[in-house]
C-alpha cells in the first residue's frame, strides 16, 4: 500500500509544479492580449486621462514580472488578492461561483455516471443488437450537437409557455435543495446529454475488449449468465480506462460549462473566467484559472489511484 | 392640463428656474405624466437586463453597463431628473437659479429626505457626492463632465456650484446616471462601496453579473411611490435565453429584445414590444487628420454613399429612424428640422469625388459588432451600396475583444454607438468640440466650436436656437462622423405590466426609472 501513499505524495507535488506553470502561462496570454485593464473597464468612456490615473492606482505601471512576483507572493503566503474592477476579494467571488459551479458538476454527474455506466454495460451485453445501435446512435448524435443547440431543444421542449421546468436557472440566493434540484434541471440534462456518449462508449468498448478473453469464456463454459459475466467478471477488470474517461468527464464539466451557464443564465465559474478576461482582471483570471487547472490535476490523481486500486496487481505489488 | 414643459420647447426661464410651475403639476401627477390607467400598489417586479459583468463595481464613477445604470436609479436620487417628457424635472433638488451668466448655480435642496439608512439628505451629502468625481488623477467616468465645477459648496439645505465658465445646461448634467446623491461621511466623502441610497428602492443585496434584489424604500419622499413592492433585477446576456424568460414568464421585462427574432416576440400572447427612439444612434467616424478623410468632399462623398433607409430597415428591422449626420434625435429641443436630409446620391459622390479630384476611392472600414449589435452586417451592406456608386469599402472585420481599445480612435474609419445625451450642448462638446478626448472624428471646426461656446451661455432663446441649427448643418456636412441611424431602445414586457402614457426616451427602460414609474395592472 505504501507506494500509494508516495504516488500521491509525488504526484501532489507535482501537481504545484503545475499550477505555477500554468499561472505563468495564463498571465503571459492575459500579457499578450491588446489593451489592459484600466483601457478594457473604462471602455468607450476611457479618455487618457483617467486611464492614467487607474493604472497609476492599481500598480499596472510595474514592469510585468514585477506584477507578477507581487501576485506569486501573495498567492504563496495564501491569499489570492482582490477584483481590480470592484475590489472583492477573489477568494470570496470564486468561492461563491465554485460552489454553483461544483453543484451543477455534481448534479450533472449524479445523473450522466450511473446512466452511461449502465447504458454501456447493457450495450456490451446486448451488443449489435437494436438496442446496442439505437443506444450508440442517440448518444453520439448528442455529442455531435453543440451544447448551445441541446440546450434550446431542451428548452423548446420542457420549457416555454406551460413547460415543466424554468428556463432559467438563476435562483435566489436562499433558495433550498429541492428549488436548486428543479431549477438546475435543464443545464444538468443538457451536460448529462452532452458527456454521457464519451462513458458510455468507452464502458461498451473495454468491457467487449474483455469478453474474448480465455477466463470469460471459460465462465461462459460454465454456464454463467451473461449479466453476471459482465458485471461480476469483466466490469472490475475493465474498470481503468472507464474511471479514466469519468475523470476528464467531470474535469470537462467543472471547467468547460461556460456556453450552458451563458444559456440557463447560471451563475458558474465560466462566466467568471470569460468577464474577467475581457477586462483583463489578472487577479480574477489567475484565480479562476488556478481552480480549473487544480480541478483537473485532483480529478486525474483520484482516477490514477482509484484505476491503481481497481488492479490488484498493482496493490499487491512485489 | 397644461404641462409646464412642452415636448421640445423647454422655456429659458423654467430651465432656470425648475419648479416655480412644476408645483402645478405636482398637484395633478407627481413626476410623471397623464396615466393611462389607475396604477395599483404591489407586486414583485422581475426584471431581465443584457449587459452588465462580474466586472461591475458599486462605485458610481465606473458605472457603465445597462445593469449597473438601472440599479442606479432603481436605489439612488439625483439632483435633477430627466421626465418622461425630456424635459428636466426636479428631484432631490427643490429648485434652482443661475447667475446672470449662467455661471454659478444655487441649487435649494428638498427638506425631510432619507436614505435608506436613515440618514437624512443635507447640502453636505451633495457636495460630497459631485466631489466623489472631482480632483487631479480621478478615475471616474464622469471626471470630464464635472471638470467645468470650479467651486462647490453647501450652507445647510442650499449648495452653490461655481464653474469655470458659463453653461446654461448645468442642471440637466446633474441628472447624469454617474451622480447618484449618497450621504457623506464624517470626512466629507462618500462610501463609493455603499449600497445605501435615497431612491425608491432599498437595496438589499447586488451579486455583480448575476442579480440584485430590492424592497421598497417606505420613507420614499414621492408621495404613492413606488408602486411594486419589491424589484428583481437579473442578468441575461444571451438574446433567446432572454426572451425565453420572458415568454416563459420568469420575467416580467426585458430591457433589450433581439432585433432579428422581435416580430416572432410581438406575436407570443401577453407580450408587448416596446420601441421607444431617442437620442441613441450608430456612427462612422472617420479620422478626419488622416488622407483621403481630411478632404471634406471625400467625406461628403462617403456621406452620399450610404444608403440609410436600407439600413434602418434590415439592420434595426425598422426600429429607429435615419440619421442626417449630425447626433441631434428628433425629439430634442433644438433639432433642425429643416436641414435637408442626406439620401443615397451617386451622382453626388460623383460630384464629391471630381470636387476631390479623385477618380476612383477605396477605404478600409474596420468595425465589429462591439460598435453596435449588426455593425459588421451594417458595414457590408454600406460597402455594398458604396460599391454602386463608384466607391470601394474594404470591409475589416476586427475582434470585439478590445475593440475600444484598439480599434475606436486608433484606426482611420470604424464604428461607433451612443446613447447620446439629453442636451445639444452636452453631445456636441463631449465629442464633437475640438480636442476633447472622445472628439471621435479628431475633427476641428473653428465656426462650430465658436458657435458652442456661445450657445453655451446664451440666454436669448432664438438666437440660441439659430446656433444649434447651424452647428448641426456644419457637423452634417462638413464633420467627420457619418451617423446613418437612430437606433430605437427596444425592449418587451408582459400583459401584467402598465406604464404611463409616455416613456422617456433618454435612455432604455423608461430612462430606467421603471421600478418608479410603472406598475402591475
Amino acid at each position: 500500500m505504501s507506494h500509494i501513499w508516495t504516488m500521491i505524495a509525488k504526484r501532489l507535488a507535482l501537481g504545484v509544479v503545475t499550477l505555477f506553470v500554468v499561472s505563468l502561462i495564463i498571465f503571459l496570454g492575459t500579457e499578450l492580449l491588446p489593451g489592459d485593464f484600466a483601457q478594457e473597464i473604462l471602455g468607450q468612456a476611457a479618455t487618457p486621462e483617467t486611464v492614467a490615473a487607474l493604472r497609476e492606482q492599481l500598480g499596472l505601471n510595474d514592469p510585468m514580472h514585477v506584477r507578477y512576483a507581487n501576485w506569486l507572493g501573495d498567492i504563496l503566503q495564501g491569499d489570492l488578492g482582490e477584483s481590480l474592477a470592484n475590489g472583492q476579494s477573489v477568494s470570496d467571488l470564486i468561492g461563491r461561483r465554485l460552489g454553483n459551479t461544483l453543484a451543477l458538476a455534481g448534479y450533472a454527474a449524479a445523473i450522466a455516471v450511473p446512466l452511461s455506466l449502465m447504458l454501456g454495460i447493457l450495450a456490451a451485453l446486448f451488443r449489435n443488437s437494436v438496442f446496442d445501435r439505437a443506444a450508440n446512435a442517440s448518444a453520439l448524435t448528442s455529442i455531435s450537437f453543440p451544447e448551445f443547440f441541446v440546450a434550446y431543444i431542451l428548452i423548446f421542449f420542457l420549457a416555454g409557455a406551460g413547460g415543466m421546468f424554468p428556463s432559467m436557472s438563476n435562483f435566489r440566493p436562499d433558495a433550498d435543495f429541492a428549488d436548486f434540484l428543479y431549477r438546475a434541471f435543464l443545464p444538468a440534462l443538457t451536460l448529462t446529454l452532452v458527456v454521457t456518449a464519451h462513458m458510455m462508449r468507452m464502458t461498451r468498448a473495454a468491457i467487449i475488449n474483455l469478453l474474448a478473453s480465455p477466463y470469460i469464456e471459460m465462465a461462459r463454459l460454465k454456464g454463467m449468465s451473461p449479466m453476471r459475466i459482465i458485471v461480476r467478471h469483466a466490469l472490475p477488470n475493465a474498470l481503468a480506462p472507464i474511471i479514466n474517461v469519468i475523470a476528464l468527464n467531470l474535469a470537462y464539466l467543472i471547467t468547460g460549462v461556460v456556453v450552458v451557464e451563458v444559456v440557463f443564465v447560471y451563475p458558474g465559474l465560466g462566466q467568471l473566467m470569460v468577464d474577467s478576461v475581457a477586462a483583463r482582471d489578472m487577479p480574477v483570471v489567475q484565480g479562476v484559472a488556478l481552480v480549473f487547472a487544480a480541478a483537473y490535476v485532483l480529478l486525474n490523481l483520484t482516477a490514477d489511484v482509484l484505476a491503481t486500486l481497481s488492479n490488484p496487481r498493482l496493490v499487491h505489488r512485489r | 392640463m397644461k404641462r409646464p414643459y412642452g415636448h421640445m420647447n423647454v422655456r429659458r426661464r423654467t430651465v432656470l428656474k425648475g419648479t416655480a410651475a412644476l408645483g402645478a403639476a405636482a398637484l395633478v401627477t407627481p413626476w410623471g405624466t397623464p396615466l393611462r390607467a389607475q396604477p395599483t400598489q404591489g407586486g414583485t417586479l422581475r426584471v431581465a437586463i443584457s449587459t452588465g459583468g462580474t466586472t461591475d463595481s458599486l462605485d458610481p464613477g465606473s458605472w457603465d453597463s445597462e445593469f449597473m445604470n438601472f440599479q442606479a436609479h432603481t436605489r439612488n436620487g439625483y439632483l435633477t431628473e430627466i421626465g418622461a417628457d425630456g424635459s428636466l424635472v426636479p428631484e432631490l433638488a427643490e429648485s434652482w437659479e443661475a447667475s446672470a451668466d449662467a455661471s454659478v448655480w444655487t441649487f435649494r435642496i428638498r427638506e425631510g429626505v432619507q436614505f435608506h439608512s436613515g440618514h437624512v439628505l443635507t447640502g453636505e451629502d451633495v457636495v460630497a457626492s459631485i466631489n466623489h468625481h472631482r480632483g487631479a488623477d480621478n478615475t471616474s467616468a464622469a471626471a470630464p463632465i464635472v471638470a467645468d465645477i470650479a467651486d462647490i459648496t453647501a450652507d445647510g439645505m442650499t449648495v452653490t456650484v461655481t464653474l469655470s465658465a458659463g453653461n446654461a445646461d448645468f442642471p440637466f448634467v446633474m441628472s447624469d446616471y454617474h451622480l447618484p446623491i449618497l450621504p457623506a461621511q464624517a470626512d466629507g466623502t462618500i462610501d463609493p462601496a455603499t449600497t445605501d441610497g435615497c431612491g425608491p428602492f432599498v437595496m438589499n443585496n447586488i451579486e455583480f453579473g448575476v442579480r440584485a434584489d430590492y424592497t421598497r424604500h417606505d420613507g420614499y419622499w414621492k408621495p404613492g411611490l413606488p408602486y411594486f413592492d419589491a424589484v428583481e433585477q437579473v442578468l441575461i446576456f444571451d438574446n433567446a435565453a432572454r426572451q425565453n424568460a420572458l415568454i416563459s414568464g420568469e420575467v416580467d421585462y426585458i430591457d433589450s429584445a433581439d432585433l432579428n427574432t422581435v416580430h416572432l416576440l410581438e406575436r407570443a400572447p401577453g407580450i408587448n414590444v416596446l420601441s421607444i427612439t431617442g437620442t441613441q444612434h450608430y456612427g462612422l467616424p472617420m479620422d478626419t487628420r488622416a488622407a483621403p478623410f481630411s478632404d471634406v468632399n471625400v467625406r461628403q462623398a462617403l456621406k452620399y454613399a450610404i444608403n440609410r433607409e436600407q439600413l434602418v430597415d434590415t439592420i434595426l428591422n425598422g426600429y429607429g429612424s435615419v440619421g442626417n449626420d449630425h447626433p441631434i434625435g428628433p425629439g430634442q429641443r433644438y433639432f433642425n428640422a429643416e436641414l435637408e436630409q442626406k439620401t443615397f446620391d451617386p451622382d453626388r459622390v460623383a460630384f464629391h469625388l471630381r470636387e476631390a479630384g479623385l477618380s476612383e476611392l477605396t477605404v478600409d472600414l474596420n468595425i465589429a459588432d462591439a460598435a453596435f449589435a449588426g455593425a459588421v452586417d451594417a458595414a457590408v451592406l454600406y460597402a455594398e451600396s458604396a460599391a454602386a456608386a463608384g466607391v470601394t469599402i474594404n470591409v475589416v472585420r476586427e475582434p470585439n475583444d478590445g475593440y475600444w481599445s484598439n480599434v475606436w480612435m486608433q484606426k482611420p474609419f470604424v464604428g461607433t454607438y451612443w446613447g447620446g445625451r439629453p442636451t445639444e450642448d452636452w453631445m456636441f462638446a463631449t465629442a464633437y468640440a475640438e480636442g476633447v478626448p472622445w472628439n471621435e472624428s479628431y475633427w476641428s471646426n473653428e465656426r462650430f466650436n465658436a458657435l458652442l461656446v456661445s450657445a453655451r451661455s446664451e440666454l436669448d432663446e432664438d438666437i440660441r436656437r439659430e446656433q444649434y441649427f447651424e452647428m448641426q448643418e456644419i457637423v452634417a456636412n462638413e464633420g467627420g462622423t457619418i451617423i446613418p441611424m437612430f437606433a430605437a431602445y427596444v425592449g418587451a414586457y408582459s400583459d401584467a405590466l402598465a406604464h404611463p402614457e409616455q416613456v422617456a426616451s433618454n435612455w432604455r427602460n423608461d430612462g430606467h426609472r421603471i421600478g418608479e414609474r410603472w406598475w402591475f395592472a
